[in-house]
């Protein structure tokens, strides 16, 4: 099993990940707090942007609304939370299913009629949108009034009810980054991945070659839908107040894509580069801007879309397929 | 383009501006300011937090002028100034998180902030893990108190105590006029502080024994570019006085329609931002007087406020003191009087002094701030404030008005 | 409820859409030639709704006087944008263009918080309160001449892509690309005209919306989406289906507040885009492409 997942990776490649993995481990001792939650927010959108990729990288369909899985997965583990007490760990499991049946029950309708590309990709805002009113309505989880969570005091780290300290919640998300990592690797050397990037290169000629592409097209939106909703348990513990606006907006949905868009989409090591990257350069920007004394709001944004325009222009693949092949951790072509 | 303090200002780089600020503190020491200032040396670092890009940009930059004019204040009202570190939180909540980290790291003792509730929220929670005291500027969401923090003080009304105000107000205006609409229909935007006035009003209001039924309650979209639907329905109703909950763009909407559907209700009662506005007024011209908004205010007869009116007439010309500037620059003047009291910058022994607090020099109306157990102000008070000739003034309560109502709401169609 | 509101707030979304349909018009117009969703199309109108601001502003200048003005230098700056940046995304994947259109706005965006600040702005035209009077129906002002402006101007696109030479052969782009390029059309001119063209309707839309709504940087993203669901039910590339999926939207929302709360009309608005898509996915009036 662990022989056919690492087949095929340069040494280098191995150790890279194996130091990578050593310093997520060690980092909490070491960084203050506030790496500590920028490190925490790198992982967040590595983890949604790997979750989306599934679905976009490996079997081609845009997704413009992946905010909708954050969402429901945030207020299905919320509400469950607050209103019987179920701790979020068997919330997820409702919260898979419901993510998992919305991202069905679009993909059935989407894929059933033939509704691709652009088009696809703003049904999925447009069901985001959708959800994003009717929240904002819906009087069971108080509407767009936003719903909190009780927060109890840092006394002890309770994983099971995921209270605690910010470093348990950093080491839950590097856990889940790492499992989807290699579940991505997994997927992508299945029959599932090679259908998916048969249908991503050519749809028409998959079928062809009997590829039932309906089904694999299935299997990819509510495997991304349903590992995206842990991303939502995570967001509504860590924060604890939901607000529609705040979660399902499409700005939202935006922001968990560019992860993979900017790092390489299609690639396993895209969503986590490009996460570091970004935030990063957001960072970076804060800093520097703080340093030369200007106070402008709107300017770090300025900056940051630049840079992404550079990014695009130059590296039509993503940053990291070029950084791959600099360092000579890209895989070899068979 | 205002001054920012920050890390690397604070520790080496900027050491020429560092040097300067610090030598001009030691001047005015010197030429006999208050005593305490130079028992306390370096002045206390305060992280203000607020949302200067985004969609709450607008807010979020008028909380800012507050802010900026606190330390002239401070200095006339014999308190130490504060080193204000200025962050912006994008009107996101991760943003939120981690730049009030970024503070607390680069030494910022104590925060403010943060207008919105969801990012206030995530703030209070690492002011709270960190041991370092959170004053709350603009609020309104209850539960943020109700969670047992320690650090996190707010002086400012909660959603039920702006609308117990507004009833009580209410009750003042229609007493002085002697009159009082017996219908009424609410319209409100569908948004956090919409939702929660809404459902807040449909819990008190049998409590207050009011003249008026409410006829309907209308949402709406906060992204809506066109009310004319929700006004024509309101205007079905036939109710006599329009309450709304609604913020800038759709006051002005909203007014608009009025006009163009002919309709003057008795009285516009606004629960919320928007009608007083410098945007309203200057948008509307003479079309904007008339309305009355209940809503946290200042009491004009303070001398705090008269300082604030004075200053931001110099800082930043044709805005008018509102709700934005008074409370930013009341959090920051919890802090710098809980400093002076504390006569330490450590969070510990500053949570405790602001705990209590008991100014009654201050700007909003009410007794002054103190905090309850939970951290709340709950000694506050709103105001009923009116639109007369691009003006504002205060007409309720009686001890914080400077004029009379006016009543009814002229006719707009034969306003020239 | 009385009858007439019926009427009137069907009639009053209507006008309204037709204004928003001129907005989708250029999103349609550009996608259906070049095959670029132009998802700074809101952010792109906000400009032009800035200009009309300061021109208002500064020089009293009606916004309606704007319109050509306006859609002259988005024309100016589409075309720019086409030629120097967006020709060579042609050829790459949708999500390609879709980060360098996101960046396009985030700049955009945000250097209209610093130009011109985060409050909503507004102007009041001698018509912003004039109504007229049909019986039980009244009429906005602003918003009639507002449709009429619309109307207008789409009509003039409209002659000019099918009585002029460059329309025609813009046109056959849209419908045979390589053909295009055989019988030695320079197709790049063409598509940056194209992209010009579908930005001066943005910029004309601007210019009317700028009398009846007001302007906030944020205002980018709210406009984006509200053409994209009004051009996939009219049918994305077909121009008389974006005006009718304008008109239908208009109504569909006007109606939806009126008969249940107004706060989720929007539902109402994706519920229709996602019923057009599955049974009729190029969209109303749009043809189908393969």
């Amino acid at each position: 099993m662990i022989a056919r997942l690492v087949r095929g990776l340069p040494r280098r490649a191995l150790i890279l990940s194996a130091i990578l993995l050593a310093l997520g481990l060690i980092a909490p001792f070491y960084v203050g707090d506030y790496w500590l939650t920028v490190l925490t927010l790198i992982l967040y959108f590595a983890y949604t942007g790997q979750a989306w990729n599934i679905m976009m990288g490996f079997a081609g369909q845009l997704s413009l609304g992946h905010a909708l899985f954050v969402g429901l997965g945030a207020y299905t583990t919320a509400a469950l939370f607050i209103n019987y007490g179920i701790p979020p760990w068997i919330g997820l499991i409702a919260a898979v299913a419901v993510a998992s049946v919305c991202g069905a029950m679009m993909g059935f309708l989407a894929f059933r009629f033939r509704v691709a590309g652009v088009y696809f990709a703003i049904l999925t805002i447009a069901f985001a949108e959708f959800a994003r009113t009717g929240f904002d309505n819906w009087s069971y989880v108080n509407g767009s009034a936003g719903l909190f969570l009780p927060v109890a005091q840092y006394t002890h780290n309770d994983l099971w009810r995921l209270r605690g300290h910010p470093a348990m919640f950093y080491y839950v998300l590097l856990t889940a980054t790492v499992l989807i990592f290699i579940a991505s690797r997994i997927i992508l050397r299945s029959r599932l991945g090679y259908y998916c990037l048969a249908i991503r290169e050519d749809e028409q000629a998959a079928r062809a070659t009997g590829v039932n592409t309906f089904r694999y097209k299935m299997y990819a939106v509510m495997i991304s839908a349903g590992m995206t909703s842990f991303a939502g348990m995570f967001y509504a513990f860590y924060y604890n107040n939901l607000f529609p606006e705040q979660v399902f907006s499409i700005s939202r949905s935006i922001e968990i894509i560019l992860a993979p868009l900017v790092g390489g989409v299609g690639t396993l090591g895209g969503p986590i580069f490009g996460a570091f990257v970004l935030q990063g350069l957001a960072e970076g920007l804060n800093n520097l801007l703080n340093m030369l004394g200007i106070d402008v709001p709107g300017i770090k944004q300025v900056f940051f879309g630049a840079v992404l325009l550079v990014v695009v222009i130059a590296l039509p693949e993503g940053i990291w397929p070029w950084v791959a092949r600099l360092i000579g951790v890209a895989e070899r072509k068979k | 383009m205002t001054r920012k303090y920050d890390s690397q200002s604070i520790s080496n780089v900027h050491l020429t501006r560092r040097t300067f600020t610090a030598g001009a503190a030691a001047a005015t020491a010197l030429l006999g300011a208050p005593a305490i200032l130079r028992a306390q040396g370096a002045p206390l670092k305060v992280g203000v937090l607020l949302p200067r890009s985004g969609y709450q940009a607008g807010i979020g930059q008028d909380c800012q002028r507050g802010a900026d004019i606190t330390n002239g204040i401070l200095k006339q009202l014999g308190l130490p100034e504060l080193q204000l570190m200025n962050a912006d939180t994008e009107t996101n909540v991760d943003v939120a998180r981690s730049r009030a980290e970024k503070l607390i790291a680069d030494g910022a003792q104590l925060l403010t902030g943060a207008f919105d509730s969801g990012q206030t929220s995530a703030i209070a929670q690492v002011a709270e893990q960190k041991g370092i005291p959170l004053v709350i500027n603009i609020a309104a969401a209850p539960p943020i108190t109700e969670q047992g923090y320690k650090f996190v003080f707010r002086n400012f009304p909660t959603g039920p105590m702006i609308l117990r105000d507004a009833f009580l107000n209410q009750k003042e205006v229609f007493q002085i006029v002697g009159k009082a609409p017996k219908t009424a229909v609410m319209l409100h935007v569908n948004d956090t502080y919409g939702t929660s006035i809404k459902g807040g009003l449909n819990a008190m209001f049998p409590k207050f024994d009011m003249p008026y039924k409410i006829l309907d309650q209308i949402a709406y979209d906060p992204a809506a570019r066109d009310l004319s639907v929700e006004l024509a329905k309101a205007k079905a109703t036939g109710a006599e006085a329009l309450i709304a909950v609604s913020r800038l763009n759709d006051a002005i909407l909203l007014t608009r329609e009025m006009i163009k559907q002919r309709w003057t209700p008795t009285c516009v009662l606004s629960i919320g931002p928007g009608w007083y506005e410098d945007q309203y007024l200057k948008t509307l011209g003479k079309l904007g007087d008339g309305p009355i908004s209940l809503v946290p205010w200042y009491d004009p007869n303070k001398k705090a406020s008269k300082m604030l009116e004075a200053a931001l007439g110099k800082s930043s010309p044709g805005v008018s003191l509102s709700t934005n500037h008074v409370y930013t620059f009341e959090a920051l003047l919890v802090a710098s009087d809980a400093y002076k009291r504390a006569g330490s910058s450590d969070p510990k022994a500053l949570a405790d002094a602001i705990r209590k607090t008991n100014i009654t020099e201050n700007a909003s109306p009410g007794p002054g701030i103190q905090f309850d157990a939970k951290g709340q102000n709950d000694k506050l008070k709103c105001s009923a404030i009116q639109n007369r000739g691009g003006k504002l003034v205060t007409i309720a309560p009686r001890v914080a008005a400077n004029a009379q109502p006016e009543w009814p709401l002229k006719p707009y169609n034969s306003r020239g | 409820m009385p009858a007439d509101i019926y009427l009137n707030v069907a009639v009053s979304g209507v006008l309204a859409g037709l204004v928003y349909g001129l907005m989708a018009l250029g999103l349609s117009v550009i996608f259906g030639v070049v095959r670029v969703v132009n998802f700074a199309h809101g952010e792109m109108m906000a400009i032009a709704m800035y200009l009309s601001l300061l021109a208002f502003n500064l020089f009293h200048i009606d916004p309606l006087m704007m319109l050509i003005p306006c859609a002259a230098l988005l024309f100016v700056l589409g075309y720019a944008l086409q030629a120097g940046l967006i020709n060579r995304f042609i050829t790459r994947p949708e999500h390609s263009q879709f980060l360098l259109m996101v960046s396009i706005a985030i700049i955009i965006a945000n250097t209209q918080l610093i130009l011109f600040g985060p409050d909503s702005r507004a102007v009041q035209t001698p018509y912003s309160f004039e109504s007229y009077q049909f019986g039980p129906l009244i009429v906005d002002a602003d918003k009639l001449y507002g449709a009429i402006g619309a109307l207008v101007f789409a009509a003039a696109l409209f002659a000019f892509f099918r009585f002029t030479r460059v329309g025609t052969a813009i046109r056959a782009c849209a419908d045979n690309y390589t053909g295009a390029q055989v019988i030695g059309l320079n197709v790049n001119r063409l598509y940056a005209l194209t992209f010009g063209l579908g930005c001066a309707c943005v910029g004309a839309a601007g210019a009317i919306l700028m009398i009846s709504a007001d302007v906030t940087p944020q205002f980018g993203p709210i406009a984006t989406l509200q053409a994209f669901v009004i051009v996939i039910t009219g049918g994305m590339g077909s121009m008389v289906g974006a005006l009718f999926g304008g008109v239908l939207i208009g109504l569909t929302a006007a109606m939806a507040g009126l008969l249940f709360t107004p706060s989720i009309k929007a539902m109402f608005v994706y519920g229709i885009l996602v019923v057009v898509l599955l049974f009729r996915p190029q969209g109303i009036l749009g043809k189908r492409v393969s």
